[in-house]
């Protein structure tokens, strides 16, 4: 009897817990679109970060917000890359751009025998913090200030400070062009460039939108603004000057290096090329490269002092 | 004796230029005037390369509302209008002058004459602020904020009583102490304006007891105006904040931004600004000079300077002794809030009240410890805040957490840093807290 | 001239420094180490050194071997002080071996483990004593009575706590006579742990640091009240709880008032969270004293609230500047 008993409490007991959790069930159910399950399920789930969301549920919960809004540009998974967004485009019915390989970049060469420190930052290390007093160690208002917060921003260990130039250096193997390190910048030194084709660019390192004058007392290696480079890149437009500062267009530059050799304060770099052959009938261009020179009769600074 | 009633800290006084009388500083060979002076629009530059001024010519117009013009302060030829090096560490649009004879326009009143109110019976609210406006007169004690924008209080707001800040709560200054000593009675004029052009019939003095001798001399003075107190304060640092001055002398706190002091009814001016808008109202004189403070341990002779606006800090050092051979650092203000100077050759400006010279022991920063959650940091602060953790949350990034805590509340006075055993850079990091919350703010507001 | 140095606002500091507290703190507990010297002898000294040297060395050894960081903190005066206060929490005669234990325990575990100074929950400490006092009950509640000079072999007897907990276990107030006075215990002349001695030179040394401005009056003034109150309200409605005067100078509350609850790391921040804290601390300490498996309930009231501390800060912020004016604007 008492087994009858106990038999039928605990069925009564499961019966009316299930009929709860039914109900309960219902009630809160909480609706997820399921694409973002579906894109979810084709990025790499490494849960890194990278992207600028937290792990990759919340971006997938992004994407799929921003296809909804009309377009998936600014978003990107460093680590699955292209192949990844496609398919994520592909379940969210976009088109995704084929879009060339980018790497970050730091434009100032400001290091420490270009660019010679004035006085000496005593505070907490961040280059926010710094920019608090004003133009920070050296008499550049735009270049470095070598204090490392894209390296603390950088979720890859890609970027790191070079303690001879005290300058940050990008890992091109490490580096997936999220754009953390730009975005942490406060000077907006760090740019994501195209990486070209063979990984080969042409690059201005230098950001100082100062008049020539300023820009060249402060820093060997800075951009004064002459316009020679604007000169010899008349056939392809690639060069434009804006607020004394010249800038390489990646996709139009056809890495033919004459900028390089006309740039007077060899703020234009060609990064991975090999090294120039020395041509015996043009030997009054110095190789502006290797020996950032100091202003030379070329130098014209514009006309404000 | 009334003070603020949250927090507080007690830095060593080092007045070491105290009791000395205010003396002329030489006129600069160059003069540069910054268009940035004050907070708000900056001016814009009128004069062009060329042209010849005098002293108290129009460099610059005011840009705005919230901003202020610019005059000469010395007679000569424009030689430079361009960016230029200035005291915040940046460079931004300046007006050179080189300096030739001292010719005044002749507008200007330069006679000693003490005017009272009651010799210009025509002068109504209106014209004070007017006049006040066109002087170019900000606050002096180095927020430089226009004074004309704090007597034009926003519609629904009543001013109650003005209070004078003569607490001069930062160490090793002593101009506004000299000030007192030197015009008491300019000043006391200059409040009656100030009182007169808000329409008040109340004003309080506050001074600091570590200045018997002003405290005595002020008393004195304003027993013929019933309607001016002086009120001795104790001994506290930051008393001279805006919100902790209003706070000690009438007992009324500041409710947390977006509310205004004179949300409590008080409008609270610098001393030096009251004896600039004396000038301005009585004199005619637009603001043009201003008494600094040179001083530091190991300069030859601290001193009060009446100096020209413009003239490089490096010609102020020189007329008190030259540089020290240890000098480690430079400050342009107090040693509690003032900038350090990146360089000598840069101008003073409308709120250059100090110029600190440290050696090159007291100027470096000791290492950095880990917090202990001592707690002192909090029982410091005097807007009743927690300086460990809003550090904490800037330098982790967590913008939220620091607005729920907060962080904009922040006066930036510094008694957290100076008061905390692990020598923590808390004010470091809650600065860029603060800016970046206040800009995420802003730009909230703004959608 | 070197290059200027610039930095941020303020320029000055006041010169105080976490050195200067933690030998404060050492310095304010000096007497009564001397005390405990006085009454117990060799026993204590050896137990104090030991643990010193102990606390000393692990903090050392973990810092160079295991965390393998560059700065040495040995200097810093925090070890030297959880090694005092450590062995101010035990009895006289207990073996170097457990006294060493203890010490790798608070250091190790209580401090290190979380990142050492600073980053504790616990108090380092206490969370030996604790240790010890589950592992090692028989040791560590034996004690030698005031005035044996040697060490192992000390003739032991009941303390004043172990007589009041007999009391109410008993239901006998006569038990209570035995006590010594209210007097003797403020003076010391009780057995106990090395720091429960005195608490008139504890009560010093904290007068001490109160004048140095190392902590502040909010916790110990919290604690000895609530235990005050609470204790004087049980021996009024019965006479089998002791005078709550004998309660507040008995066992080791007034180490624990003053040296242990203040300890900055696992205390709260804001002065309200503070009094909080020691209110609870003081409610704990007698519920356990009289109902509790232990005579002592100090270190565990402690430990308990130290656990609570993070919950407090996030709730007990300081009052603002002008919270009262916008509270009345909202009226």
């Amino acid at each position: 009897m008492s087994l009858i008993l106990a038999i039928i409490a605990l069925g009564a007991i499961g019966l009316i817990a299930a009929l709860l959790l039914y109900f309960a069930s219902r009630k809160f159910a909480v609706h997820e679109d399921e694409r973002i399950g579906q894109v979810g399920a084709v990025l790499p789930q490494a849960n890194c970060g990278g992207c600028g969301f937290p792990g990759c549920a919340g971006f997938a919960g992004a994407c799929v917000k921003a296809a909804d809004a009309g377009s998936l540009e600014g978003l990107l998974c460093p680590v699955g890359g292209q192949p990844v967004m496609e398919q994520v485009a592909e379940i969210l019915g976009m088109a995704v751009e084929a879009s060339a390989p980018k790497v970050a970049v730091v434009r100032c060469n400001g290091s420490c025998e270009n660019r010679p420190r004035l006085v000496q930052f005593d505070g907490a290390p961040s280059c926010k913090v710094q920019q608090m007093i004003g133009m920070g160690e050296t008499g550049c208002s735009y270049g470095c200030y070598g204090c490392g917060d894209c390296v603390a921003a950088c979720q890859f260990d890609a970027i790191h400070i070079n303690p001879e130039t005290l300058l940050p250096e990008v890992d091109e193997e490490k580096c997936t062009a999220c754009g953390a390190c730009a975005k942490a910048c406060p000077r907006q030194i760090i740019e994501v460039r195209l990486k070209g084709p063979k990984n080969r660019r042409m690059v201005v390192l230098c950001n100082n939108k100062d008049k020539g004058a300023i820009a060249n007392k402060w820093c060997k290696a800075s951009c004064i603004g002459c316009g020679k480079c604007v000169k010899v890149c008349e056939k392809f437009e690639a060069i434009t000057l804006t607020k004394n500062l010249a800038y390489i267009d990646a996709e139009k530059c056809k890495l033919c290096r004459k900028c390089e050799e006309a740039c007077p304060k060899g703020a234009i770099h060609a990064i991975n090329m090999p090294p120039r052959k020395p041509k015996a009938e043009t030997p009054s261009i110095p190789n502006t490269q290797s020996t950032p020179n100091a202003p030379t009769q070329n130098v014209e600074p514009s006309k404000a002092e | 004796m009334k003070t603020f009633k949250i927090g507080g800290v007690h830095p060593e006084e080092n007045k070491l230029s105290a009791g000395q009388p205010i003396r002329e500083a030489q006129l600069p060979k160059q003069a540069i005037f910054s268009m940035f002076q004050h907070i708000g629009a900056p001016a814009n530059a009128v004069v062009k390369k060329g042209d010849q001024v005098k002293v108290g010519t129009l460099l610059g117009e005011a840009g705005g509302f919230v901003s202020a013009p610019i005059y000469s302060s010395v007679s000569g030829k424009v030689s430079k209008v361009d960016v230029a090096l200035d005291a915040s560490g940046l460079r931004r649009m300046a007006v050179t002058v080189d300096v030739e004879g001292d010719e005044w326009e002749e507008s200007i009143d330069r006679s000693k004459d003490l005017i009272r109110l009651s010799d210009r019976p025509e002068l109504d609210a209106k014209t004070i602020v007017e006049k006040i406006k066109t002087a170019g007169i900000v606050g002096m004690g180095g927020a430089t904020f226009p004074t004309h924008v704090k007597l034009c209080p926003p519609p629904g707001k009543v001013a109650e009583c003005v209070i004078v800040n003569a607490v001069e709560c930062e160490p090793y200054l002593t101009a506004d102490h000299s000030l007192m000593l030197a015009h008491p009675d300019e000043i006391l004029v200059g409040l009656q304006l100030v009182m007169k052009a808000v329409g008040v019939t109340k004003g309080y003095i506050g001074i600091e007891n570590n200045k018997p001798d002003a405290i005595q001399l002020m008393t004195e003075k304003a027993k013929q105006y019933p309607e001016i107190e002086v009120v001795p304060l104790k001994l506290k640092y930051p008393q001279g904040g805006e919100k902790q001055l209003i706070d000690a002398v009438i007992g009324r706190q500041v409710p947390a931004p977006p509310a205004l002091p004179i949300d409590t009814g008080a409008i609270v001016q610098n001393v030096g600004t009251c004896f600039a808008i004396y000038e301005a109202v009585m004199k005619n004189k637009p603001l043009i000079d201003r008494v600094i403070t040179v001083t530091g341990k190991s300069l030859k002779h601290p001193s009060n300077l009446l100096a020209r606006l413009g003239t490089p800090f490096s010609q102020l050092i020189d007329e008190c002794g030259g540089l020290p051979e240890d000098t480690g650092k430079v400050i342009g203000g107090g040693p509690m809030m003032g900038k350090a100077l990146l360089s000598l050759d840069v101008p003073m400006t409308k709120g250059s009240s100090g110029l600190l010279i440290m050696n090159d022991k007291e100027a470096k920063r000791a290492e950095v410890d880990p917090c202990i959650r001592c707690a002192k940091c909090v029982g410091a602060c005097p807007m009743g805040l927690e300086p460990y953790l809003l550090a904490k949350v800037s330098e982790l990034r967590d913008w939220d957490a620091a607005e729920q805590e907060d962080i904009t509340s922040c006066i930036e006075c510094g008694s957290c840093q100076f008061t905390c055993p692990s020598h923590r850079p808390l004010l470091d990091y809650i600065r860029l807290g603060k800016s970046t919350v206040m800009g995420i703010i802003r730009s909230r507001v703004a959608k | 001239m070197n290059k200027l140095i610039v930095s941020l606002s303020p320029h000055v500091h006041g010169g105080d420094s976490v050195q200067k507290n933690m030998y404060g703190v050492c310095i304010a507990l000096l007497p009564a180490m001397l005390a405990s010297f006085y009454f117990f002898g060799l026993g204590a000294v050896t137990v104090m050194l030991t643990s010193i040297l102990a606390c000393v060395f692990f903090e050392w050894a973990i810092t160079k071997f295991v965390l393998k960081r560059q700065r040495l903190t040995i200097l810093d005066g925090s070890a030297i002080l959880t090694g005092m206060l450590l062995a101010f929490n035990l009895p006289s005669n207990l073996p170097l071996w457990i006294i060493i234990l203890g010490a790798l325990f608070a250091i190790g575990v209580g401090k290190m483990t979380f990142g050492g100074l600073g980053q504790n929950i616990f108090n380092p400490a206490l969370a030996g004593r604790v240790f010890l006092l589950i592992s090692f009950p028989v040791q560590m509640t034996t004690w030698p009575v005031s005035g044996e000079m040697t060490y192992l072999d000390a003739q032991t007897g009941a303390t004043p706590l172990s007589l009041m907990q007999k009391a109410i276990l008993e239901k006998d107030a006569s038990i209570l006579n035995d006590l010594p006075s209210s007097l003797d215990m403020l003076i010391g002349q009780t057995g106990g742990s090395l720091g429960e001695v005195s608490a008139l030179l504890l009560l010093l040394g904290c007068i001490f640091m109160l004048c140095k401005k190392i902590i502040t009056w909010h916790i110990p003034v919290s604690i000895i009240a609530t235990v005050l109150v609470f204790a004087g309200l049980l021996h009024l409605a019965n006479p089998i709880y002791a005078n709550p005067l004998q309660v507040i100078f008995s066992g080791g509350l007034m180490l624990g008032a003053c040296y242990m609850a203040t300890d900055y790391v696992t205390s709260p921040m804001a002065p309200k969270g503070q009094l909080i804290y020691g209110v609870c601390i003081g409610l704990l300490t007698v519920i356990i004293r009289n109902w509790g498996a232990y005579p002592e309930g100090m270190s565990f009231a402690i430990i308990i609230m130290n656990a609570f501390t993070p919950l407090i800060n996030n709730y007990c912020k300081p009052t603002r500047f002008g919270e009262v004016a916008r509270k009345e604007a909202a009226k």
